[in-house]
């Protein structure tokens, strides 16, 4: 009650001011525009006004889904990063890297020491050079990193009609639709951090619907209202039903194989975050009983002494 | 400090070392007899708590510096390796990073409080413009820490940043080629930002140390505005101040704690989880939250006035918002130290706190629209509070009664009569 209260307070000593401004701004726009007529300078009105009617993207929000590894209690959800790893390896390798992530990590989603030997022999690395100077392949050791598809960026641009795919292994991190105020607010006590997740998921689910009438869509690039800078990404619809397998019984959707992908790139940028939610339930509790104890022998110092 | 010294050495050694060198009578007397006023609220354990975070930011920073490279092509990846492979890395990194910001929590209440209860009156001029100086040595080392993970963020704030120093003309060319180590944001300026980013924590330490032995000599303002009249006015530092400081300081922890384990990014920019790219701008360049009100002044003078272009414009305006707080003890008029005695100054005071909190959300909002010309009325609020109200209110404003003592000001609320027992607690009878 008291954070709403606060959250509130906090609204509202925002809002006063915001009247205020509105108010004093009819003035001060009419003054801004005495001086740019002085400096004969019209055509940045204009132009002004042409960006107000740029769209505001992502056009549509992502939708917030519940996450195994949301809130103060997160947990991963082995069998769906196993899952998401599936759906990178098979769908998304093709042309993003993830070049972050070691295999010795993949011990963290459930894989015993020699299914990761076995999952990094099957990727050829280039290493060298030998002792001929020569460069050379070999199958891959859990210490490498998972290759990436394209040599350089140059290559990996030249390949996917001059947009290079970008690295995958903090997508999760960097990317997040904006959360207006008073939302950022609320997000504080709901400790809502899975913008990422939510933004991937909205962006793989939300190829295949009709631009709005009057939106001219680019050649070569796919309308999808999700797209963070733009009505439109070079990125083809990745995803259909059916085109990863999963052993598990899990539904072979774009939707479930989306969830998990997100899931997977969610561990992929943030591997300790189990690690470091289970910490702060701990951490918390010692400084709120510490902070007790404090309140406690502050009380008492100060018991003689009115103040 | 400036009272007589109560320290009373005692063992063999401790004299001996007294009459060589008197750090423990130095620490005795400035930490443990230190008269401080009874009736000092919550708002002034802030003092302590910026002590805390200034010995945790140097404790973290140099633990991360031994696993940081300076180097624009594996800075990034260095910042990840913490994150993925050093032993508790993230824990340290994630402090670092939102210690910086609860830092700035932590200025920003201290200086409004200072604001509130007059702190920065006579006698306490020197000690409010040490606090300015260490407040702008707190801004120059959190914009080039923000620098050192070499994201997009990083390199397009640094670069936008820099830019500034290019509106002065003749001297600000060779300023920004200076800070840069070039004409662009590069290896060398990331160099250089760390190593002056390393070095500018002890500076900040050396002139807290300045601005600690500042206060000791006039002794803390009080929510009265009263000064000190009689031992029975203050209390020992250790244990009252000791043990209310600490409390605040844990409980500060806990919200410190909370983002760091539950939102250690909820305070920064996605796009610096993206490396510097050069070739890519992102489509909105935004300082760290605690810059913003001085971001959105600066993007709020869209119009040349005379011989100054927009662009000097701002950065004179922004750099005049911080400039101005030196004078603040000039610019105030007023005999009365504390707004609690200033009904009108009061509600000018709440309403600097909204225009900064509104300044703030401007600055994160991109320069279009409405927004400018909301954020030429914020700054023109802001100016005018220290330029305007604080002159003309403190000759014109009819303040409440003063309360003789700090100790008649305590028992007129707490309805204590006759022989306080604060006396018990005083330093008389305690040192």
């Amino acid at each position: 009650m008291k954070r709403l209260m606060s959250a509130l307070l906090a609204a509202g000593m925002l809002c006063a001011p915001m009247a205020i401004a509105h108010a004093q701004d009819a003035g001060a726009s009419k003054a801004g525009q005495a001086t740019s007529a002085d400096g004969g300078a019209p055509s940045e009105q204009a132009a002004e006004k042409g960006q107000a009617e740029i769209p505001h993207y992502p056009l549509k929000e992502p939708e917030q889904l519940n996450w195994s590894f949301a809130g103060p209690f997160g947990r991963w959800d082995i069998e769906q990063l196993q899952r998401g790893l599936n759906v990178y390896k098979n769908v998304c390798s093709a042309c993003h890297s993830l070049n972050l992530v070691a295999f010795r990590n993949l011990k963290a989603l459930g894989y015993s020491d020699d299914q990761v030997k076995a999952f990094a022999a099957q990727y050829t690395i280039k290493d060298g050079p030998n002792g001929d100077g020569e460069m050379f392949d070999r199958p891959g050791i859990p210490s490498d990193y998972f290759p990436a598809p394209f040599a350089n960026p140059e290559a990996a641009a030249a390949a996917n009609g001059g947009a290079a795919p970008p690295d995958l292994s903090l997508m999760a991190k960097a990317r997040a639709a904006e959360r207006g105020f008073p939302r950022f607010i609320f997000d504080i006590f709901t400790q809502y951090a899975q913008g990422g997740p939510d933004y991937i998921h909205a962006l793989l689910t939300g190829f295949g619907h009709e631009p709005p009438p009057g939106l001219k869509i680019a050649d070569g690039t796919y309308y999808n209202p999700y797209f963070m800078n733009g009505p439109a990404l070079k990125m083809p619809p990745p995803l259909s039903d059916g085109v990863v397998s999963y052993p598990d019984g899990a539904p072979e959707t774009v939707d479930q194989y989306a969830r998990d992908v997100a899931a997977f790139l969610m561990w992929a940028a943030e591997p300790h975050l189990v690690e470091r939610k289970a910490t702060g339930f701990v951490t918390m509790i010692f400084l709120i009983v510490f902070a007790g104890l404090l309140y406690v022998i502050k009380k008492r110092v100060w018991a003689d002494t009115p103040h | 400090m400036s009272s007589h010294s109560s320290y009373v050495p005692s063992s063999g050694f401790m004299r001996w070392l007294d009459a060589r060198l008197p750090l423990p009578r130095l620490v005795y007397d400035s930490f443990v007899a230190y008269p401080t006023p009874r009736n000092l609220n919550y708002a002034y354990t802030f003092g302590g708590i910026l002590g805390l975070f200034l010995v945790l930011q140097i404790l973290t920073g140099v633990v991360l510096a031994m696993h940081y490279a300076a180097n624009s092509a594996v800075a990034f990846g260095s910042v990840e390796k913490i994150m993925r492979d050093v032993n508790w890395g993230w824990l340290l990194r994630y402090m670092h990073a939102n210690g910086a910001s609860f830092f700035f929590v932590a200025v920003y209440i201290h200086i409004f409080r200072g604001l509130y209860y007059g702190s920065y009156k006579a006698p306490r001029e020197i000690l409010w413009i040490l606090g300015v100086i260490i407040f702008l040595l707190m801004m120059a080392t959190a914009f080039m820490g923000y620098v050192l993970p070499w994201g997009q963020m990083s390199f397009w704030g640094a670069t936008v940043i820099t830019n500034f120093f290019t509106a002065f003309p003749l001297i600000g060319e060779p300023i920004h080629q200076l800070l840069l180590g070039g004409f662009s944001v590069d290896n060398a300026t990331l160099n250089r930002f760390f190593a002056l980013h390393y070095l500018l924590p002890f500076m900040i330490a050396g002139v807290v140390v300045l601005h600690v032995w500042a206060l000791h000599v006039t002794g803390q303002t009080n929510p009265t505005g009263v000064e000190v009249k009689s031992s029975k006015d203050t209390v020992p530092f250790t244990p009252h101040a000791t043990v209310k400081d600490s409390l605040a300081m844990v409980v500060f922890l806990v919200v410190f704690a909370y983002f760091v384990f539950y939102l250690p990014n909820y305070l920064g920019h996605a796009d610096n989880y993206i490396e510097a790219n050069s070739l890519k701008t992102p489509s909105h360049i935004v300082p760290e939250w605690y810059f913003l009100p001085f971001y959105a002044m600066l993007r709020a003078i869209t119009f040349n006035i005379g011989p100054i272009d927009s662009k000097l414009g701002g950065v004179l305006v922004m750099f005049g918002s911080i400039i101005i707080l030196f004078f603040v003890s000039w610019l105030d008029t007023s005999r009365v130290r504390s707004t609690a005695y200033r009904p009108i100054y009061r509600i000018f005071f709440w309403i600097l706190v909204a225009d900064c909190l509104f300044l703030g959300w401007l600055g994160s909002k991109p320069p279009e629209g409405i927004y400018p010309a909301l954020a030429l009325a914020g700054t023109i609020y802001y100016f005018g509070h220290f330029l305007i109200v604080l002159p003309v209110l403190g000759l014109v404003e009819t303040p409440k009664r003063l309360p003789g003592s700090i100790t008649e000001a305590v028992l007129a609320r707490t309805g204590g009569s006759g022989t306080p027992a604060g006396a018990m607690a005083s330093p008389e009878t305690e040192g």
